[in-house]
């Protein structure tokens, strides 16, 4: 199992960050490419008129899990190094509902607020400081919901494919169907509510 | 250098180039992408400043930064780096790098603000609940398809397209 290099090659940490910075560039390039630096844009996914936010991220995912998924079967990357999400249920439930109400408002979300910064967009400076202030008032209310925060953890590492016991092959599978289906629906959609002058 | 406005890549191309970057971060370094870890590491590393006893004290920022430990010494901080020269290079590119303020036709610039500030804290505030925000959670996790950050991707998409109806005068 030669992946993840890092690991195999027990390499320095300093190397590691410049993996970690050239990396970076390429998903800030095409963050910014997809047109993610531009509020207005972004916001159109919820209006079915510009489908661009859900196509672009799964797409990405998909290209990223079947590659996962393929070495994984090759036995070429091994998972246990490999950083997975832990599945604390309720508060990711609850994060997840506070960051879609934020992102309908906001426009943004970090990740792409921190690509229309680098291109100067002045409310996506306001984004982050605001994100930066919402982190901070997070990190003074965590210790007094502590329990909470805590709760309905289900796995440290827990997958779909573990979770409902079939194989990684037929998650992926499934993944992609609801991809598709997906974007099917998505192209309909902006033939019916969006602007084709908007669209290009 | 092209300095006119040029047309955004087709969603599915900058779809793929996106997923092969992450795919990248977990084989090279077995890391995913990460959004609003290094913003919540830079705030902790402004706490630090002000008072190391209140990192030390507080429960969840002793992990970022307790004692000696220096908050911005993370694999994603520098990747966050990497995605603001990468977003600057695309925009230069692109003709796009250009200071100005995106907003719906029907709201000013300063109501515009103070919405985008409003919901930056918003989505910052959840994102700590949810461990991560739609790079490092909903990205990242749905690619090594854990089962929270699938529930916590649909709990994103959800309150956003429940709540659009009633800001449609804000994007539209």
């Amino acid at each position: 199992m030669i992946f993840p290099l890092s690991h195999h090659l027990e390499l320095s940490s300093e190397s590691n960050y410049l993996i970690a910075f050239l990396i970076g560039i390429g998903f800030g390039f095409f963050l910014e490419q997809g047109g993610f630096g531009n509020a207005n844009k972004l916001a159109k996914t919820f209006y079915f008129r510009d489908m661009t936010v859900v196509k672009v991220m799964f797409t990405a995912i998909v290209t990223a899990m079947i590659g996962l998924i393929i070495f994984r079967a090759f036995g070429l990357i091994n998972m246990d190094q490999i950083w997975i999400n832990p599945s604390y249920i309720v508060p990711g439930i609850f994060g997840g509902l506070v960051m879609g109400v934020g992102f309908i408002v906001g426009g943004y979300c970090p990740g792409t607020a921190l690509v229309g910064m680098a291109t100067l967009k002045v409310d996506a400076w306001i984004n982050v400081l605001g994100g930066a202030l919402g982190m901070y008032i997070a990190a003074e209310v965590i210790p007094y919901t502590y329990t909470f925060w805590k709760s309905t953890l289900i796995g440290e590492r827990i997958t779909l494919p573990e979770y409902f016991n079939i194989s990684y092959g037929l998650t992926g599978f499934f993944v992609i169907l609801f991809a598709l289906a997906f974007f099917g629906f998505s192209e309909v959609m902006e033939r019916k509510f969006g602007n084709r002058e908007e669209l290009r | 250098m092209l300095l006119t406005k040029m047309r955004y890549l087709n969603p599915y191309i900058a779809g793929v180039g996106l997923g092969l970057f992450l795919l990248a971060a977990f084989v090279f370094s077995g890391q995913g992408l990460g959004g609003s870890g290094a913003i919540m590491r830079t705030v902790v590393g402004g706490v630090k400043i002000f008072s190391q006893q209140h990192v030390d004290n507080n429960i969840y920022m002793v992990n970022y930064g307790g004692g000696k430990l220096n908050p911005l010494d993370s694999w994603l901080v520098f990747e966050v780096v990497g995605v603001f020269v990468g977003g600057l290079l695309s925009g230069i590119l692109s003709g796009r790098f250009k200071a100005e303020t995106n907003h719906g036709p029907r709201i000013n610039r300063r109501k515009r603000l103070i919405l985008s500030f409003l919901g930056g804290s918003l989505f910052g505030f959840g994102a700590r609940y949810a461990r991560g925000c739609t790079s490092g959670v909903a990205l990242s996790g749905g690619a090594t398809l854990a089962v929270g950050s699938w529930v916590t991707m649909f709990a994103i998409f959800f309150s956003a397209y429940a709540l659009a109806y009633f800001l449609r005068k804000v994007w539209l």
